[in-house]
């Protein structure tokens, strides 16, 4: 079955299964592979992409439910460079492994669409369905709020 | 783990959606979020032939409220929920509605999937139970208002026919001050619930008039704690009260010892959460 969809601004048609999950459509089809298969039960968040500006648990969607969306993953964060989510989590050590950071600034970038100045406990009950095996997330709470305060003090230069 | 194979349709109105379940009946399943749905294919639980993506649907996502009901449409997402103004009016909704899962899954998962899928460990069965919810489930040949109580029959199971769909819920709009609430144990963010309790108190004159209580995870099925509530109709609101609901709503229960806890340490939580949401009622009906 075909779908065609964006993909960090670049438009792609697929022809797959109905069954193929979204996540695997990004990785085996596209060979986009930061985003992770983490676990088997919609549980760790390491495949969040966002459709439409929103976080989505790509294991548990079908990928020809995109059809017609605009999908981010951590690929597409950036202009060439790195976004200010990405320069926060290098400046503050956001990551060990790095098994769930994609998913981590994701969620971090959505956040700060709808809340560019979130406290400690907005920050924890956005990645709150995001799992860190590594970090204890603190680093990560750290690098989302730094980010946020980059593009406070920037906001023209710091891109998404 | 991946689904077994099926053919997937994408209707774009609800007669086509309806159409497309009278065809196929029982080897149809209807996919809105999916967030309970997907991951039961994953592991093969569920492997039905055909998929009815209703996410395209319009008209299926509205919260208003209208001659004495709040109507929610089966496609409000979670997230919705928590963060309608509409819904803040209904407390038991509200305070449930942030606690279902985790937030990404809030994005996608819908009251409409949550209801039909029937898991005793899904919240809103409880809330809809506590508010004394209806159902409107509708086919190609019609429609009818279902009970919540009538319509979560079984665990996983549901009254719903071939050729049916959820399309609507409906909550009774109170006619005095009430109040209630939703208390949720659980060992972590998205994990299923320990114990849930959701509570709704409508007063009568300083006393209460009826008193609402739902249970999650204590049972095949999410349950309606009916001598607890029977217990409480007509009483003077204070520990006394909610004590003894506590008492008979524990002793309802049906938990199960699990690695979430015992049994008899599931029964303990219905209690103190069950005189711990009444308490919170009471203060959000006097407020």
């Amino acid at each position: 079955m075909e779908a065609t969809f964006t993909v960090n601004g670049a438009e792609h048609t697929v022809d797959v299964e109905p069954r193929m999950l979204l996540v695997h459509v990004i990785r085996d089809e596209l060979g986009m592979t930061g985003t992770h298969v983490g676990c088997d039960t919609t549980s760790c968040g390491a495949c969040t992409v966002l459709v439409d500006g929103t976080p989505v648990k790509s294991c548990t969607v079908f990928g020809v439910q995109a059809d017609g969306r605009e999908i981010t993953t951590v690929e597409g964060l950036g202009a060439g460079g790195l976004s200010a989510m990405q320069e926060a989590f290098k400046e503050e050590h956001g990551l060990q492994c790095g098994f769930c950071t994609p998913g981590m600034m994701l969620v971090g970038t959505a956040l700060l669409e709808r809340n560019p100045d979130p406290s400690e406990e907005d920050v924890r009950w956005a990645i709150s369905g995001n799992i860190c095996r590594c970090t204890g997330y603190i680093n990560i709470v750290a690098a989302i709020r730094a980010a946020a305060a980059a593009k406070a003090e920037q906001p023209a230069v710091a891109s998404a | 783990m991946l689904p077994s194979a099926f053919e997937y349709h994408r209707p774009s109105t609800l007669d086509e959606a309806l159409a497309l379940l009278a065809e196929h009946g029982e080897d149809a399943k209807v996919l809105a979020g999916g967030q309970s749905l997907i991951p039961l294919m994953k592991l093969r639980f569920a492997a039905p032939e055909h998929l009815i993506d209703v996410n395209r649907i319009a008209g299926l996502d509205g919260i208003e409220e209208r001659d004495g009901a709040l109507r929610i449409g089966a496609l409000v997402r979670h997230n919705q929920l928590a963060a309608s103004e509409v819904i803040a009016r209904y407390p038991t909704i509200a305070t449930a509605a942030p606690q279902i899962a985790d937030p990404i899954v809030r994005n996608l998962g819908t009251i409409g999937g949550s209801l039909s899928h029937a898991d005793p460990a899904g919240d809103l069965g409880s809330v809809m139970l506590a508010l004394g919810a209806s159902v409107v489930l509708r086919s190609s040949s019609g429609e009818r208002e279902v009970p919540i109580g009538e319509f979560l029959v079984d665990t996983f199971q549901t009254s719903i026919a071939p050729g049916e769909m959820l399309t609507e819920v409906r909550v009774p709009t109170p006619t005095a001050r009430s109040g209630g609430t939703y208390l949720k144990m659980e060992r972590k963010v998205g994990d299923f619930a320990t114990v849930g309790t959701a509570v709704f108190v409508q007063m009568q004159n300083g006393t209460i008039g009826s008193a609402g209580i739902g249970l999650t995870s204590v049972g095949l099925k999410n349950l309606k704690a009916t001598a607890a509530e029977a217990a409480l109709a007509g009483a003077e609101p204070g520990e006394d009260a909610f004590a003894e609901a506590g008492r008979l709503a524990a002793e309802a229960s049906q938990p199960v010892t699990d690695v979430r806890g015992s049994e008899a340490y599931k029964r303990h939580v219905v209690d103190v959460y069950v005189r711990r949401g009444l308490a919170r009622a009471i203060e959000l009906a006097r407020a």
